[in-house]
């Protein structure tokens, strides 16, 4: 995709992470989306959660598949190898790579097009697989590239731009993604960063695969009047189910824990996600309470937000197939290759 | 007086008809194993239905004291265990030759033959009168006509006893019950016919150190000795023997004996489109990784072959060709991938080609592919069939240095990037056209965008007509550099031979034996066997010095002769075709046969 280098002008007085880093060094190119896109905003949610864990962008693995929002990753973590693949085929590549080296911090973004039509079956296939990567759905509702055409996330009744209404049903990346077993599920709105940057630290932390729709709205073809997915209609139908602080492993934990219904999970690596506001009765752990939850709400047509189920126990591929702790990529050769006398001793069995 | 009669040792066909699921085929690998061991040349052909139970399936075992060991389609010996199929099977038999059947019921009377033999043995009889178990009695029926066959073409008891031995070792009843209904059907053909026929066998000592291999097992062989890591497949007919086989020897090599922790990764993905992406995400990683698949697999791959070609990432794609188009047939064998391989994918893309003839190849063109994709950082696609993958063939014992190292290209380690000059992914390039790698994870100055969308030779996206151009010219050259590291053809020349034949993979040990009977009928030939593509001035050597050259091949469109067209300098009228696409292995009478044809 086309990009514009960003001029490197660091304030003295800016702010450094554990690593020395200042948030401008988890920075991009330029965007060349259209201004006030939704996607920015994740963005630049990235770039702050990035940086506020200190990750060390050489350790960051950057993928995407096309559209609108796999553009954004040339736009955060310059200092990251990005892969921009085909449409769709992201979660594909992602099982190669993570299977190839374990140790890196994987970040995927995908939209609404990419994730819930071409590539629908690798998403499921990914997210069965735990691949421990956060997986970010920037989710509009519409075709942006190729000009408006509606997504599979379009809701019903919901207007293109020149009027015709979306006559088939949605597909909804959360519920989807809870009933294949989904060990980490969040919703989020690009203009709510103080829900989204705690979402994605969580999701860093967590030992498998990530998932984060991001109703993130279409300035330029789903902005407007009778669309579902707009900036309005989702301000006025978000409804914050849970609201998550992030702790990681090495700060005390300060708030109180256990007020107006609140609870705490413990990730793996010992960071902690507070849950400071859950509806009464809520389990964020227990996933067919949430996916009851969330069914009841969208009858009322209410956009459920907020990190809605984690599964702190989450095994992911490498714990499952007890793969190697070294990664893979790095072992060395002669552990690989059995050697001569080996292959000799074996095909005394094809005698 | 029929040929067949006359005594003839060590040279003579067998065809075994039988219906699949019911475990004949351990009952006929008994007897080609047995035969191979008694050091005698023989080759066995697996003609099976895409089915689990209940469809005919065929056998087909050749034994040859010169070792040819094309498929032959004169059968000294039908075994006709199907009933479905007794009126094609019975048939078959030449003139002369012997038909041995199951007589618990009898032979239709319209099917007989005058000119042939007929042994009726009432194997399923013998079997429930000393068998109790249902499944047992099926099975055993199958040990009991492999004993008959013991009997009649002499087969050393030893070995066999030996064979069952190592089969059931701490199995003793199954042993016995083996032992017992191989000696139901021996001593039913010793007490009621004549034994052994005129056509039979006698120990010989051409095996020496060979080995009796399936293609498919000497793929995942090689698989494991370049390194691979990462293996992503989906199941298909007939390539998952490749990864069934990479699996099991992973379990025994590839766990580490300490931590019990493995050291591979074994993905099977949702589909090919999926098992690509994995294989290029891995080595985009920098892990050695590989993907096995069928012509279909090929098909569904073709999106994200490109991208690796554009994007320059290694991939090793396996394809055991089966008959298409389409589904096709799954089961049956074809060299109709050539094209589709030679330039998968949508826009100007060229890929690595090699077509290991034999098992003992497979193993060496596994490693060698590995190689190639690391050093051009390109998708490599080796062309195995389901003749070679799924049969096994008598081939010399695969030889391993042990001072061999992966070459893996040019890749920039965190040293190179500190103290180098600013990293560009496609410049500068090297004497082959291949520009510096950086692996992810390794330092900020390594890092770039991996894309398969327009990029300049910097590894920046670009829409610019000369900037896409610059790296579209310098992927061909690459492309074309690669002709060099493919192994270089088998040339044989023949005396006073006034044309060429050109082929490769499976269709060698036909053409072997083609022109080896053409040479006796006094039309000698040079014969070129290739190994790869991109061709190289060996090839194009060839082609110049011969009048013409006939191109045999296992595709109804001569898929090869066009790639040779395109390919190099030789005007399109100087090749002519012999072309077999039935989907069974190609026979030297077929060969021979078009070769005539061709120079009326």
């Amino acid at each position: 995709m086309p990009s514009i280098a960003k001029p490197i002008a660091k304030h003295p007085t800016l702010q450094k992470n554990a690593l020395g880093l200042t948030i401008r060094d988890y920075e991009g190119s330029m965007s060349t989306l259209c201004a006030g896109c939704g996607h920015d905003s994740v963005t630049a949610g990235i770039i702050r959660a990035l940086w506020e864990l200190s990750t060390p962008p050489h350790r960051v693995a950057k993928l995407s598949g096309i559209g609108c929002s796999s553009k954004t990753p040339t736009y955060f973590v310059g200092g990251a190898h990005g892969f921009n693949s085909a449409h769709g085929r992201m979660p594909a590549i992602a099982g190669g790579a993570v299977a190839a080296n374990r140790d890196l911090t994987y970040i995927g973004i995908s939209g609404d097009g990419d994730s819930l039509s071409i590539g629908l079956g690798q998403l499921c296939h990914a997210i069965r697989r735990n691949l421990r990567m956060v997986y970010v759905i920037e989710n509009n509702g519409v075709y942006g590239l190729t000009k408006g055409q509606f997504s599979a996330s379009s809701d019903i009744g919901s207007k293109s731009k020149r009027g015709e209404a979306n006559l088939m049903a949605p597909i909804d990346p959360v519920s989807m993604a809870l009933s294949i077993g989904a060990t980490f599920v969040a919703r989020s709105f690009s203009g709510d960063k103080e829900q989204l940057v705690p979402i994605l630290k969580a999701a860093f932390s967590h030992k498998g695969f990530a998932l984060i729709d991001v109703i993130s709205p279409c300035v330029t073809f789903n902005d407007h009047k009778g669309s579902t997915k707009s900036y309005l209609y989702t301000r006025q139908h978000a409804m914050r189910a849970t609201q998550t602080d992030f702790v990681p492993p090495q700060h005390e934990i300060l708030a109180a824990i256990g007020t107006n219904g609140a609870t705490a999970v413990t990730m793996h690596d010992g960071s902690v996600i507070q849950f400071k506001q859950v509806p009464k009765g809520y389990d964020p752990t227990n996933r067919a309470s949430v996916m009851r939850f969330l069914d009841e709400h969208r009858a009322s047509n209410q956009i459920v937000t907020g990190l809605l189920y984690v599964d702190p126990n989450s095994s992911d591929i490498h714990e499952m197939k007890q793969t190697s702790e070294t990664p893979l990529r790095d072992l060395p050769y002669d552990v690989l290759c059995p050697g001569s006398a080996a292959l000799e001793k074996l095909q005394e069995e094809y005698r | 007086m029929h040929d067949v009669l006359r005594t003839r040792v060590n040279d003579f066909a067998v065809k075994l008809a039988n219906v699949n699921g019911t475990g004949s085929a351990s009952a006929n690998s008994l007897i080609m194993q047995a035969i191979f061991r008694m050091g005698i040349p023989v080759t066995g052909k697996n003609l099976f239905p895409s089915n689990i139970q209940g469809l005919p399936t065929w056998y087909e075992i050749r034994v040859n004291h010169d070792g040819y060991g094309a498929r032959a389609l004169d059968y000294d010996l039908m075994v006709a265990m199907n009933g479905q199929t007794y009126k094609q099977d019975v048939q078959e038999v030449r003139p002369g030759g012997y038909l041995i059947y199951d007589s618990t019921w009898p032979l239709d009377p319209s099917l007989m033959r005058e000119d042939i033999i007929i042994w009726g043995i009432p194997l399923a009889e013998m079997c429930n009168t000393h068998f109790d178990d249902p499944r047992a009695r099926i099975l055993m029926k199958n040990i009991a006509y492999a004993g008959a066959m013991v009997a009649a073409l002499d087969i050393d008891m030893g070995v066999i006893e030996q064979m069952l031995d190592e089969k059931f070792a701490g199995k003793q009843a199954m042993r016995a019950s083996n032992l017992q209904a191989l000696k139901l059907g021996y001593d039913y053909a010793k007490d009621n016919f004549e034994c052994p026929l005129p056509f039979r066998l006698e120990k010989m000592d051409a095996n020496g150190d060979k080995v009796l291999i399936d293609g498919n097992t000497a793929t995942a062989l090689g698989c494991l000795y370049a390194g691979a890591t990462v293996a992503a497949w989906y199941p298909i007919t007939p390539a998952t023997s490749v990864m069934d086989a990479f699996t099991s020897l992973c379990a025994e090599f590839r766990v580490d004996r300490e931590t019990g922790k493995n050291n591979y990764l074994i993905l099977q993905a949702e589909d090919e489109l999926a098992a690509m992406g994995m294989v290029l995400g891995a080595t985009w990683n920098g892990a050695r990784s590989f993907t096995s698949t069928a012509g279909p697999g090929i098909s569904l791959m073709n999106e994200l072959i490109g991208f690796g070609y554009y994007a320059e990432l290694p991939a090793v794609l396996i394809d055991v060709q089966r008959v298409g188009p389409s589904t096709g047939m799954p089961t049956r064998t074809q060299q109709s991938d050539l094209l589709l391989c030679a330039y998968a994918s949508h826009g100007d893309t060229k890929h690595i080609l090699l077509f290991p003839a034999n098992p003992n190849e497979c193993f060496h063109f596994a490693v060698k592919a590995f190689d190639l994709a690391d050093q051009f950082q390109t998708p490599v696609i080796m062309l195995s069939d389901l003749d070679i993958g799924m049969n096994d063939w008598v081939v010399p014992r695969i030889q391993w240095d042990d001072s061999y190292r992966p070459n893996r290209g040019r890749v920039l380690t965190k040293e190179d990037l500190d103290n180098g000059p600013k990293f560009t992914r496609y410049s500068p390039e090297d004497e082959n056209f291949v520009a510096a790698r950086t692996l992810p994870g390794v330092s900020t100055k390594g890092s770039y965008f991996t894309r398969g969308s327009g990029h300049n030779k910097f590894g920046g996206y670009t829409e610019t007509p000369s900037e896409y151009q610059e790296v579209m010219d310098r992927l061909k050259k690459k492309h074309a550099a690669a002709a060099k590291f493919i192994p270089e053809p088998d040339i044989l020349r023949r005396e006073g031979a006034a044309f060429g034949v050109i082929t490769m993979g499976g269709c060698n040990p036909a053409c072997l034996e083609a022109l080896e009977l053409l040479e006796r009928q006094g039309t000698p030939a040079d014969y070129m066997r290739l190994k790869g593509f991109p061709f190289s001035d060996v090839v194009e050597q060839f082609l110049a010095e011969h009048e013409f050259c006939i191109v045999v091949e296992q595709s109804r469109d001569a898929q090869l002769k066009s790639l040779l067209t395109l390919e190099t300098a030789v005007p399109k009228e100087k090749l002519k075709s012999v072309l077999s696409y039935s989907g069974f292995p190609l026979s030297a009478a077929h060969v021979v046969k078009g070769i005539l044809e061709c120079l009326r």
